[in-house]
């Protein structure tokens, strides 16, 4: 069941918005992506000389993971910005507690 | 269908109500990590992360939740241009895709188990099987309303018509997705 047989439309759909939805290729550029970026955390993990920087780099490459499903599979970055704002507002303060916590419990402490 | 459903600012209601659920959704999940995070490494009894948690099972299902990510959107492009042949298929893998990552969370959680690790043996314990439990059953939800959508399309009742639908699904369905990329890393690989 390869991609191609399945989409022989690949151009972009359009949404009723009015904000064209990337096709096929880019979904798949973007699995592919995804993919490379997992098997690139799982190694970073197994890697010894890589510990050192362990936590950082694990903290990135999910970062970019997150970010490119949801500019691309959510389509946020095609979509109206009210519903970036509507998502990002809840998103970054939700991030803001998870630090404010870890440093008010001593999980992340500044030397 | 959707020309029913819009506002004065031109979005259709439904995705700007589904929107702030899934911003909702970011402080349930957020309160959950970080009460995890607070409490990592402060188990006084054991089983210890680094004793049960098993890497490369994770990996794959992981690896699983990212493919079925991809199928829910091939599902919509699909629906989108009226290929329902192939929505039908796209739907139906993301479903089974949901299903193989709920038998593996399973497995795991009976593993668990079995090497001494509940909800009540320490504080490592409670947090783990409240957090992914809380995600497990979000995606079982998202198995339940991509079996729906699939019994709709059998029955020709979804239509492009409905792509709407359909993309309201799969935001749900790649916001469990996201939450797992967190969980994978926070939980998982930084132990």
């Amino acid at each position: 069941m390869s991609a191609d047989s399945a989409h022989s439309d690949s151009s972009p759909h359009v949404a009723p918005a009015g904000h064209a939805h990337p096709g096929a290729a880019v979904y798949l550029r973007i699995a592919v992506i995804l993919f490379m970026l997992t098997v690139l955390e799982v190694g970073i993990f197994y890697v010894p000389a890589f510990h050192p920087i362990l936590v950082p780099a694990l903290l990135i490459l999910s970062a970019i993971k997150f970010t490119l499903v949801v500019l691309f599979y959510m389509h946020l970055k095609m979509d109206s910005k009210i519903f970036t704002m509507i998502f990002g507002g809840p998103l970054l303060l939700a991030t803001a507690v998870m630090i404010g916590l870890c440093f008010l419990f001593g999980v992340l402490v500044i030397r | 269908m959707s020309t029913g459903h819009h506002t004065s600012l031109g979005l259709d209601s439904r995705k700007i109500a589904f929107w702030a659920f899934i911003g909702s959704e970011c402080l349930l999940f957020g309160s959950l990590i970080s009460t995890y995070l607070v409490y990592k490494g402060k188990s006084l009894v054991g089983p210890y992360p680094h004793d049960v948690l098993n890497i490369p099972f994770t990996s794959f299902s992981t690896f699983d939740l990212l493919m079925s990510s991809l199928w829910m959107v091939l599902a919509l492009a699909a629906v989108q241009r009226n290929d329902m042949k192939w929505a039908k298929v796209w739907l139906l893998g993301t479903a089974l895709g949901g299903l193989i990552f709920l038998g593996g969370q399973v497995w795991e959680f009976s593993h668990f188990v079995r090497e001494g690790l509940t909800l009540h043996t320490n504080l490592f314990g409670a947090t783990f099987f409240v957090l992914t439990g809380t995600h497990g059953l979000h995606v079982a939800v998202g198995v339940l309303w991509l079996l729906t959508l699939l019994v709709r399309a059998l029955q020709g009742k979804l239509t492009s018509a409905n792509a709407m639908t359909v993309e309201i699904t799969g935001l749900y369905w790649h916001f469990v997705d996201v939450i797992w990329i967190v969980i994978f890393t926070l939980v998982y690989l930084i132990q």
